[in-house]
């Protein structure tokens, strides 16, 4: 229980910190959302009270905005999250052996998280980053040119 | 103003100074008063020029020579050639390096650079670079020189087409916007750029981040703005802060701001970062964002110019369309519309991808083939493959095959071919594609991006990705052609915006351009470009295989079976197409049939 207080706590630390930072109103909200996205790693249940509070906003409005958007996640994610760019560039360069490298590596599909709760996978839109591709990320680290034969090696690198 | 012939930029980094640039900075000086020069040549210090590395070294304008490796035991001599004899002082002049850039290559012979003039040239995080180059001229022009209409007018003249795709002439746009009652009233900046595989405008966001900005000051001033709004998609976060940085130096210099440059216009600029939704790049559906709402589009008219952002009158255009706009105002619409062709003028900045030799950026005047884009500026297709279809428009756009190749690019000629403008992503496409593939690809991009508000685009096309992957599956029908047809008609027909309008047509151009191909998947159960898994079956070659076991040992499935130095054979009931066989395969004795 005293670890459910402490999560709450910072839950509504990173809330507040975000609506002070931008400023209490309906046009900031994805920005508000982005931030608590980014500090908590995804908007948990307690953030939408919080938020709906603090903006006089409905729950179920800011839930319907978050769910909207693709980066916002409303479920918690892994430690590391691995993003993979599944446009067409990527694709025809040998995207697809790529992900399928991936998928092998973690034993996980789309959108799910490793048991251990060490991995997620998602695809990502189009990073521009075309002129290297495949490319992939995992948190903030870019790799393009990615073959399959280096999956392993990379990932690694984040046990 | 006091004017010189000649600027001196000495770099003062650290690593210059530890190597004695302050001693050739004072060496020049007192050689510049010995030799009577110093009313002539001013100096100046300066930073970043070229790495430090062959320190202490210095820039001379307006020649743009840049000297390196330099004592002040070598000034003497370098004063008297350059600014008394005015020679260039080869032996001290450095070798320009010459860096990789992936994304962007010098310009080919048949490449005109407009908007991505500065990108690369200069640096982005510093708006005196930008200044250097004529920036923020044209916005002095506009608010001391012309009234707002006269800029209107001069937009007009030149001929500028939205390049987001659409290609609506950008100054009937500013026109309506400024007609329109209501206040206040916003500018805003399309930074969605969500078309997989193109990435110029990133590229002109990270590389030269003033000119957009400027471009969008003058478009406030044509329609009487004072806000304004820069929508990036949060899959770039350079761009974001690379624009953050330029807003708040523009603020500093008085550029943005109440009162800017002192005359009576305000004007500023918020960027507003998205959360990752491509249907934002739509103009309604990015009002929506920056409001905080779900990012859905709603129906047009009303149109953004007259009921916009909060429901005020607003323009919206995307980044390469402003960053045009300095340069139309500075060099004039006829230099402008001197370039292109007769409805599509000036450039159009393109992501060339796929298979082709040289991918990246590039710039063009409307009116090149796509041969020469192909050909000339592409280098034409990779390991001496065979060209198959080229993509324009992205991934609403439409796929042309080899016959098409001689097109002119503008956008009616490309909206006549069944294919579109768009924002300029080029995917070029040699023989071992399966144009099926490419299909279901792209609908299963549009189906994933629907917004899901309106019925014929979130229903139509999951429905046309489960015929596709049918198909790809080896388990196409001899109905499905009539029915993907039909389901094309009706959602081309019936969506409520570009996206759902645009789905389509990739199916479209591939069923009109390669229908044999579809016919190959549904009749023989065959993929011609031997893509499609299930429609494929590895074969080891009696004859050629030494029977080494290579390929046993390697198969993940153990779908292989042989004896050592015996032709070995592949169960097409276990395997699993995965292809490590002819990877490890020393003897090319595996094919796919």
């Amino acid at each position: 229980m005293q670890g459910n207080d402490k999560d709450g706590a910072l839950v509504k630390e990173a809330v507040h910190a975000a609506v002070e930072h931008f400023g209490s109103s309906q046009d900031e909200l994805i920005p508000i959302l982005n931030e608590i996205n980014r500090t908590i790693g995804y908007i948990p249940g307690e953030a939408f009270d919080e938020l709906s509070s603090l903006l006089r906003v409905p729950r179920s409005q800011l839930f319907s905005v978050a769910s909207f958007y693709r980066m916002l996640s409303t479920k918690p994610r892994g430690k590391h999250v691995i993003q993979f760019c599944e446009s067409a560039p990527c694709h025809v360069v040998g995207g697809r052996e790529v992900w399928q490298a991936i998928k092998d590596f973690l034993k996980i599909e789309e959108d799910e998280t490793t048991p251990d709760g060490h991995w997620t996978l998602v695809t990502t839109s189009c990073l521009g980053l075309c002129s290297v591709g495949p490319v992939m990320v995992v948190d903030d680290d870019i790799y393009g040119n990615v073959d399959p034969a280096q999956v392993a090696n990379i990932l690694e690198k984040y046990r | 103003m006091k004017f010189y012939r000649s600027h001196v930029l000495v770099c003062v980094d650290p690593e210059c100074l530890k190597k004695g640039a302050h001693e050739v900075m004072d060496a020049l000086q007192d050689e510049l008063v010995a030799q009577g020069l110093i009313e002539e040549v001013q100096v100046l210090e300066t930073s970043r020029i070229g790495g430090c590395d062959q320190g202490p070294e210095l820039m001379v304008y307006p020649e743009g020579v840049h000297y390196s490796n330099l004592t002040a035991d070598d000034i003497a001599f370098l004063v008297e050639e350059h600014f008394l004899k005015g020679r260039i002082a080869q032996k001290f002049v450095t070798e320009e390096k010459a860096f990789a850039d992936e994304e962007l290559s010098a310009p080919t012979a048949k490449e005109i650079r407009v908007v991505l003039r500065n990108c690369g040239k200069i640096d982005p995080e510093n708006i005196e670079d930008y200044i250097a180059e004529d920036g923020y001229q044209a916005l002095g022009k506009v608010l001391f020189e012309s009234t707002p209409e006269q800029v209107i007018d001069e937009v007009l003249k030149s001929g500028l087409r939205g390049r987001g795709g659409a290609g609506f002439p950008t100054g009937k746009k500013w026109q309506f916007a400024r007609a329109s009652q209501g206040s206040p009233k916003y500018v805003i900046c399309n930074a969605d750029e969500g078309d997989p595989g193109a990435f110029m405008n990133r590229r002109v966001l990270e590389g030269d981040p003033h000119s957009v900005i400027e471009g969008m000051i003058i478009a406030a001033y044509a329609i009487g703005a004072n806000q304004g709004y820069i929508y990036c998609r949060a899959e770039y976060p350079i761009a974001v802060k690379t624009l953050r940085i330029a807003i708040d130096q523009a603020r500093n210099l008085g550029l943005l701001g109440k009162n800017i440059l002192g005359s009576d216009f305000s004007f500023d600029l918020e960027v507003r970062m998205g959360a990752g939704a491509f249907v934002c790049g739509e103009e309604t559906a990015l009002m929506a964002s920056i409001e905080g709402q779900r990012g859905e589009p709603r129906p047009r008219p009303p149109f953004p110019a007259v009921k916009g952002l909060f429901a005020k009158p607003s323009n919206i255009n995307n980044v390469e369309t402003y960053a045009n706009i300095p340069q139309i105002i500075f060099r004039g619409a006829e230099w402008f519309a001197g370039m292109g062709t007769e409805k599509s003028k000036g450039t159009k900045t393109f992501a060339l991808a796929g298979d082709v030799q040289h991918t990246g950026l590039i710039e063009i005047p409307f009116g090149l083939t796509l041969r020469e884009i192909v050909y000339d500026v592409g280098g034409g297709i990779k390991d001496g493959k065979k060209f198959k279809a080229i993509q324009t428009g992205g991934p609403m756009g439409g796929c042309l095959p080899e016959s098409y190749l001689d097109l002119p690019v503008d956008y009616e000629a490309l909206t006549q071919a069944g294919s579109m403008m768009g924002s300029g992503g080029l995917v070029i496409m040699d023989e071992d594609t399966c144009m099926v593939d490419i299909a279901r690809f792209f609908m299963d991009f549009t189906q994933d991006e629907s917004c899901g508000k309106c019925t014929p685009c979130r229903v139509g096309t999951r429905r046309i990705l489960e015929i596709l992957e049918r198909i790809c599956a080896g388990k196409g029908q001899p109905e499905d052609l009539d029915t993907l047809e039909y389901l094309c008609a009706q959602i081309k027909e019936d969506s409520l915006c570009g996206l759902g309008q645009g789905a389509p047509t990739p199916v479209i151009s591939t069923l009109k351009h390669f229908r044999k191909e579809y016919e190959a998947h549904i009749l023989e159960k065959r993929c011609p470009a031997k893509v499609c898994k299930p429609l494929i079956r590895y074969e080891i070659i009696d004859g050629i295989c030494t029977g080494c076991t290579v390929c046993a040992r390697n198969c993940p499935v153990n779908a292989i079976s042989g004896e050592r130095r015996t032709t070995h054979v592949i169960d097409p009931d276990v395997c699993i197409r995965c292809g490590i066989c002819m990877q490890v395969c020393n003897f090319n004795a595996i094919v796919i049939n």
